[in-house]
């Protein structure tokens, strides 16, 4: 229930606010993003398994953050930054799309 | 439920109405990405396409438009080389027609096509014997001939050109077929002192009528009127030398 609540004051913050986002941060936004997608989707899968533990969430949040950061820094510091982040990308969606299964299996039992 | 253990169904069902301390920490990462997310949205949403892009897709972006401005350019070249060489080709067309348009205007003249106007003599020539021959007036007309006469009139009724026929008629002279009766009034443009000078010189045209007991008067003026024209027949055996 809260957490329904902290996702629509998210998206109003966002929508308000419309803050901008410092140049240096640009590459890595989307990124985090989809990584912060990822744990999310984890964590209800989890949380449906009945294995949910609310300080794994935040960890695993933060470091799939973080990680996704370093990878594509690191990209672009190797030059390979666009390739990087495309990767980034397949492998969080691949598990994404695998979360996503396991949840509609536990919520529709197909 | 003891027995079984409870379905992620009955989970979801049962945190949906108690709220705990763990929820609120997922409220709050799960708001943070949402907000990451309508941020990142509107980011890509906005119009300036280069912001945010690394330095190898800028360079390729550049590459792409200077390929294409080059394109535009020689595009552009391509265009005003036709543009000119038209502008060229039209203006020689215009050229040739204003010269053409002349050439026609001057032969109309010399064909007797057309009505003319200009400086000239205006000769009479009295007859009242009836002794003057068709060698006399034809003498007169080669006179003002070789005096560069542009244009001859007859009497306000015959034009007369190159193709000119002159016979004997009765009571005074056919001219192209024309019978005209003295006096004769031969209209002529050209330099008005040159063609006097030719009719009135001694022993000349003047002086030849004369002695047939008839006159003539010559009057110079500045404005002559020639108003017969001719049709202009189509040579039957003459052709123009192609490329000429």
């Amino acid at each position: 229930m809260i957490a329904v609540i902290g996702l629509v004051v998210g998206v109003v913050l966002g929508l308000f606010l419309t803050p901008d986002v410092p140049l240096s941060m640009e590459p890595y936004l989307p990124i985090a993003v989809v990584a912060a997608l990822d744990a999310v989707f984890g964590a209800f899968r989890a949380f449906l398994d009945g294995i949910f533990d609310d300080k794994v969430f935040v960890i695993s949040f933060i470091s799939n953050v973080l990680i996704a950061a370093v990878i594509v820094f690191l990209g672009d510091k190797l030059g390979v930054g666009a390739q990087l982040s495309t990767g980034v990308v397949v492998v969080l969606g691949i598990r994404i799309f695998s979360n996503a299964a396991a949840i509609r299996r536990h919520l529709f039992h197909a | 439920m003891p027995d079984t253990p409870p379905s992620g169904l009955d989970r979801l069902r049962r945190a949906f109405l108690s709220p705990s301390r763990g929820q609120a920490v997922v409220a709050v990462l799960v708001g943070l990405l949402a907000f990451a997310a309508v941020t990142q949205a509107r980011l890509t949403g906005k119009d300036d396409t280069y912001a945010g892009l690394r330095q190898a897709e800028l360079i390729q972006a550049l590459n792409g438009l200077q390929s294409a401005s080059r394109k535009a350019e020689r595009d552009i070249s391509d265009l005003e080389t036709t543009r000119d060489s038209l502008r060229n080709s039209s203006q020689r067309r215009t050229t040739a027609l204003e010269q053409a348009r002349k050439e026609v205007r001057t032969l109309s003249v010399l064909a007797g096509t057309v009505p003319a106007t200009g400086p000239g003599v205006r000769v009479t020539v009295q007859d009242p014997k009836g002794d003057l021959s068709l060698n006399h007036l034809l003498d007169g007309i080669e006179e003002l001939r070789n005096a560069g006469v542009e244009a001859i009139e007859i009497n306000d009724r015959v034009r007369v050109i190159a193709q000119t026929s002159f016979e004997d008629g009765p009571g005074g002279v056919r001219v192209d077929g024309v019978a005209l009766k003295p006096p004769y009034v031969i209209d002529a443009i050209g330099n008005a002192d040159t063609l006097a000078g030719a009719l009135q010189f001694q022993g000349g045209f003047s002086d030849d009528v004369k002695m047939e007991s008839g006159s003539v008067t010559v009057k110079k003026s500045d404005k002559i009127t020639i108003k017969v024209t001719r049709t202009p027949a189509k040579p039957r055996y003459a052709e123009a030398v192609p490329g000429q």
